[in-house]
């Protein structure tokens, strides 16, 4: 039997058995439904269709800034909010210090730049709203250099398509969290590397040293606690190949909505 | 009275079909915004699961929502669901803040027979809530086009002159469980609240829903700012998806009330026999009318 085949049955019988399971669950007809992988591909074809139209619709709009006076007493951290690996343990003691960023992939010149150059940097400072996409929002003044900046100084490639945000903390304990965006976003006024959380360096449960700001989208793009940022002309080889750890988690890429 | 779509015509043979009672737009859209409504109501639910807590403003003030569901521990060491309205609570066990999912007990908001999926999985309720929301957006467009343009919402939908003079009567009779058939037209109460949920509520349901989205705030801010803030609108989007609810319990209501098979005879096919079952059940039930 040719190991094609083993793959076959053995995936058939993944299939069963995830069938039985489900039986045994008593899951409803729609609950199925949302197993059926074609399905999901049409359902998820409105990710298409909101991303087209929103992008239509918004051009370089920017998100609404707010007035100090409406500043969120504590901005409510989600996700990694005390990472643990070795990574980043190593950084946070010493107040990342040796911690740099690191700007490559299709990019004409790579940088690697450490937390005091970025802090030396032509900065912008805003006062946005932050949506988790679990439905809640708190305010925040974020301070850094624009991302279009930086990424001006590397030099952009013109086949590069996606800018890949790679982060030093895992949620699950295995796989490191990580976004993209396209160039529309990144390119974006408002798009940060943000380093001051209201007037004071990033905490860690909201991303030290450095995290992105993304301000149109939910929050699960604006990966905290970077440390790498790469160029590519696609995501497809990176982790899950989606484009992000919730991505690959079954979460849409766009999240404008 | 000569109306032949009345049921109060006067009929010798009980096959007599009667003209069309609903058009055919009328019957399409109805039953496709249903099926719509019924996707976007149950992932709609399984989104708010996600974070189930309601404020006004701009952000989330998470010590003080004005409608909450969570579970606490009683002294005695049980575990119940609790909404809270304000600042009332109600134990609402087993269907708000504490319920079962595949047999396991589980802290949720709304229960697992109400979301789509019926397990916690905000991601899918996402995919599913979209998908639907670009169909049910685009056909009530095409459908409120079609009643502006074709005299439905002029013939059918809006009371005329005399209608708002009556209203009164109407409400009185309304409660008096009295329905009248005009003639197999809409009494004014139905224009009324007909018309309220195709120009008033299913747009707003869009326009709050589109204004959760960071993205389209960036296109139209001044409408974030009629609805109050993000958080204004996402507890708007969720009174208003309520007030739907209500609409339909009531609307199926009175159908059950007033001729049921004929009714949906009517909106499925367009046609309704005035046939000797419509006569008796209306003779049956509505002798003051006759």
């Amino acid at each position: 039997m040719s190991e094609r085949n083993e793959d076959g049955l053995s995936r058939r019988a993944l299939l069963q058995r995830a069938a039985l399971g489900a039986a045994a669950l008593g899951l409803s007809g729609c609950d199925r439904l949302s197993q059926n992988d074609a399905l999901l591909n049409l359902l998820g074809g409105a990710q298409a269709l909101n991303m087209t139209a929103q992008r239509l619709l918004a051009g370089d709009a920017l998100a609404i800034e707010y007035p100090a006076s409406m500043i969120s007493p504590v901005f409510r951290p989600n996700g990694s909010t005390d990472p643990q690996t070795d990574l980043y343990r190593g950084y946070l003691a010493n107040d990342f210090t040796d911690w740099r960023l690191e700007i490559g992939g299709l990019v004409d010149n790579p940088l690697s730049l450490s937390l005091a150059e970025i802090r030396a940097m032509p900065a912008r400072t805003q006062i946005t709203r932050h949506d988790c996409v679990e439905g809640w929002s708190v305010i925040g003044q974020w301070t850094g250099p624009v991302l279009g900046d930086v990424l001006a100084r590397a030099g952009v490639q013109p086949q590069a398509r996606y800018v890949v945000f790679h982060c030093m903390d895992q949620l699950n304990g295995r796989n490191f969290y990580y976004e993209s965006i396209d160039m529309v976003a990144a390119r974006h006024p408002q798009t940060l590397l943000a380093h001051s959380l209201n007037g004071e360096a990033v905490p860690v449960a909201n991303g030290a040293p450095l995290r992105l700001r993304v301000e149109r989208q939910l929050g699960y793009k604006m990966a905290k606690y970077l440390h790498g940022i790469t160029l590519v002309e696609h995501f497809d080889d990176i982790q899950g190949g989606k484009g992000g750890y919730w991505e690959d988690r079954g979460y849409t890429w766009y999240a404008g909505i | 009275m000569s109306d032949k779509n009345s049921p109060q015509a006067p009929s010798q043979n009980p096959h007599v079909r009667a003209g069309p009672r609903h058009r055919l737009p009328v019957r399409l859209w109805h039953w496709f915004n249903l099926w719509c409504l019924i996707v976007l109501l149950m992932s709609g639910l399984q989104i708010f699961n996600a974070h189930p807590a309601l404020y006004w403003g701009s952000v989330s003030t998470f010590d003080d929502p004005w409608l909450e569901m969570y579970a606490i521990r009683t002294p005695a060491g049980d575990i119940e669901g609790i909404t809270a309205l304000g600042s009332w609570q109600f134990e609402t066990t087993g269907v708000l803040g504490y319920s079962r999912v595949a047999g396991q007990p589980a802290v949720r908001g709304f229960p697992e027979w109400s979301t789509l999926p019926g397990y916690q999985h905000l991601s899918m309720g996402r995919l599913w809530h979209f998908f639907f929301a670009w169909l049910f957006a685009i056909s009530g467009a095409l459908f409120v086009i079609y009643a502006l343009f074709s005299g439905h919402l002029k013939r059918d939908l809006w009371p005329a002159g005399r209608e708002w003079r009556g209203l009164g009567r109407d409400i009185l009779n309304h409660l008096k469980c009295r329905f009248h058939d005009h003639a197999g037209k809409y009494n004014s109460l139905q224009k009324l609240s007909y018309a309220g949920v195709i120009f008033v509520a299913l747009p707003l349901m869009i326009l709050t829903g589109l204004c959760m989205s960071p993205t389209f705030n960036a296109v139209a801010p001044w409408l974030l700012d009629l609805f109050g803030g993000r958080q204004s609108a996402r507890s708007l989007h969720f009174i208003v998806a309520t007030l739907l609810v209500l609409f339909v319990i009531v609307h199926v209501l009175l159908v059950l009330l007033t001729h049921p098979l004929r009714q949906l005879r009517g909106m499925i096919t367009g046609r309704a026999p005035v046939g000797s079952d419509a006569r008796r059940r209306h003779q049956d039930s509505e002798p003051s009318h006759e």
